[in-house]
């Protein structure tokens, strides 16, 4: 990540490509999709620069960039590790072990819920029902749905993952489970 | 074996791609509709077919159609809500992963019969590969003419958009939604004026489910009348149903309405039965907001009828003994699971999607996950099973959406059916305390 707050040509492609399907004067439409675009691209969290950067872009004022990333789950004012485990907790995720998929990454991992191994590679978050429910339990890195989930399975992931050693993020496309 | 008519293509290979899904019969309502009905001719047939909202709410598709205002020069839109996040729902998701062009194909017929010439699929922000499925089913539709100006050589033209969300349960609440498709945080609006009137942008608008949009073809295809000779009086026609818990078969099954809820949970074709030969304790029919139930009461209603999966006859006996078929997000429990320790979940759920606009859903769904939270861990109160009624009492009716009301049901229902479980826990507090019988998983 360089210091500069700037999307590169590619990026900005995408951008204008978003901002274009919303009506004329209705471009603050395109600021969650952007700030999908602008996590992915500037480290996997939102920091105040990045934002005052996307209100610029938008013509909007920075405050109504701060109140709308505060409000979604998605959007991290912190920074979190390359990967972010986010483990599914809600009932059907719950009756089907979702307690020890946490359990089991905390002591793999040796982080407790919330926190991030020192090497910035893993933050381990819990999360609310994701959909995924008939293939519990479940979590989620990045694009990638990972499901019936088994502590070997977890193991292997953990070990691809850091093996891999890259950001993920939710604009990523190689998630793995699906056509 | 009912009949399928929105997944019934789900195991073809290649059946997202618009060849393959052609040569399955699709995009011929787009044919049909724009060739040899007038829109208002399409909106005809919706009614007749009966539809009902598929996000939850069952409300009549056509009636809502019909109320959509028509101003001179004033746009208007369809949103299609694909925000499914009511736990224990993953039906939109299956549907649109596997078979995309169902719903783009349901978004150019219903954009016509409502006269919008710009349509947005608004996507939960956590389904966003499902996003970039959607969005190469759109690309291929635009190539194939089915998208575009002047589509089939008609003079209708339509252009069809993917938009993600951020992570909040809230945006699934129709005004919420439009909020936050405008950019906004997702706090739902006062109605009136309802979005038909005044939506998106200040213009009307109608907001559909996936599934809805998506049954608007067959319906199209088959004729209203023929649409609404399946199933059981007012509910009308297939439903997707989201089966998980403890079953041998999760997964998403559609059905046609009126299927006994028994044959669902045990049929081999459907649920095939509890885990572990394990005995049924309760269910959860209709997504997390809906009143759970024991198995008595699921199976059978209070007259000792089998009850069906229908709109009516899960709501048979209000809510001192029936539920509601909502989002059709079916949990199922077995007789090891903790309904308070499960409830504690759904508790901290609705506590954490609350947007905090009204006072007795922001403060109240804490208050609750924080009684709950005590009695799981062993510190519960006397009075504390009161207190929860009270405050849950206090909830419902008092807020401007129905999260609201969705946080509060569970509460009661769960301390209706199943309070000598909470007097247990607050009874016996050092019982609790890391007995596995209080949590079951997969292989216990």
């Amino acid at each position: 990540m360089s210091n500069e707050i700037k999307f590169n040509e590619e990026a900005m492609a995408t951008v204008n490509k978003i901002i274009a399907r919303y009506p004329q004067g209705k471009q603050k439409s395109a600021l969650l999709p952007i700030l999908h675009v602008a996590q992915a691209e500037f480290g996997g969290w939102l920091s105040p620069e990045t934002m005052d950067y996307v209100a610029s872009i938008l013509n909007i004022k920075p405050i109504e960039v701060y109140e709308v990333a505060s409000f979604y789950s998605m959007f991290n004012l912190k920074p979190v590790g390359k990967c972010l485990l986010e483990v599914c907790r809600t009932s059907s995720c719950w009756v089907r072990g979702a307690e020890d998929v946490v359990k089991h990454i905390e002591k793999r991992l040796g982080i407790k819920e919330g926190e991030t191994t020192k090497d910035g590679m893993f933050t381990l978050k819990t999360v609310e029902c994701l959909g995924s429910c008939g293939t519990a339990p479940m979590l989620q890195c990045g694009a990638s749905f990972h499901e019936n989930l088994t502590m070997e399975k977890v193991d292997a992931l953990l070990d691809e993952y850091r093996a891999a050693g890259k950001l993920r993020s939710y604009t990523d496309m190689d998630y793995k489970n699906t056509l | 074996m009912g009949k399928k008519l929105l997944i019934h293509n789900d195991n073809v290979p290649n059946i997202h791609t618009l060849q393959v899904y052609r040569e399955h019969g699709g995009y011929a309502s787009v044919e049909k509709a724009l060739k040899s009905m007038t829109p208002n001719d399409v909106v005809e047939e919706v009614k007749k077919s009966g539809l009902r909202g598929r996000g939850g709410a069952g409300f009549p598709t056509g009636m809502k159609w019909s109320f959509l205002a028509k101003p001179e020069g004033v746009p208007r839109y369809l949103v299609c809500n694909a925000d499914e996040s009511e736990p224990g729902t993953f039906k939109d998701r299956y549907l649109m992963e596997k078979v995309p062009h169902a719903l783009v194909e349901g978004m150019i017929t219903s954009s016509y019969a409502l006269g919008a010439n710009t349509a947005y699929i608004y996507i939960r922000g956590e389904y966003f590969y499902v996003s970039r499925i959607l969005e190469k089913a759109i690309e291929e539709a635009y190539a194939a003419g089915y998208l575009g100006k002047n589509i089939l050589g008609t003079n209708y033209s339509l252009d069809l958009y993917v938009q993600v969300g951020g992570g909040a349960y809230i945006c699934g609440e129709e005004t919420a939604l439009l909020e936050s498709l405008e950019g906004k945080r997702g706090n739902p609006r006062i109605k009136p004026p309802f979005p038909a009137i005044a939506g998106l942008y200040g213009c009307p608008t109608v907001v559909n489910n996936v599934e809805t949009i998506a049954a608007v073809c067959p319906i199209v295809m088959m004729g209203g009348d023929e649409y609404a000779k399946i199933g059981v009086g007012r509910s009308t026609g297939t439903k997707l149903i989201s089966a998980s818990g403890h079953i041998n078969k999760p997964g998403v099954y559609e059905i046609e309405l009126g299927l006994p809820v028994e044959e669902f949970i045990y049929s081999d074709e459907y649920c095939g039965g509890i885990i572990n030969g394990r005995k049924l304790k309760a269910v959860i029919a209709g997504g997390s907001s809906v009143p759970i139930l024991p198995a008595e009461l699921i199976l059978k209603n209070d007259k000792g009828e089998p009850r069906l999966m229908t709109y009516e006859s899960l709501s048979e006996g209000g809510f001192a003994t029936g539920t509601m078929l909502g989002s059709g997000g079916f949990m199922v429990y077995d007789e090891t699971t903790s309904i308070v320790k499960n409830l504690y979940t759904l508790a901290r759920f609705y506590h954490h999607e609350s947007c905090g606009q009204c006072s007795p859903c922001r403060e109240g769904t804490g208050w609750m996950e924080k009684v709950l939270h005590r009695i799981v861990e062993g510190h519960g109160k006397p009075g504390d099973i009161d207190l929860l009624w009270d405050i849950q009492k206090k909830i419902e009716g008092n807020t401007i959406c129905p999260l609201g009301d969705a946080a509060a049901w569970p509460v009661a229902s769960a301390i209706r059916h199943f309070r000598h479980e909470f007097e247990e826990y607050i009874n016996n507090p050092g019982k609790i305390k890391d007995v596995k019988h209080y949590y079951s998983t997969q292989s216990a």
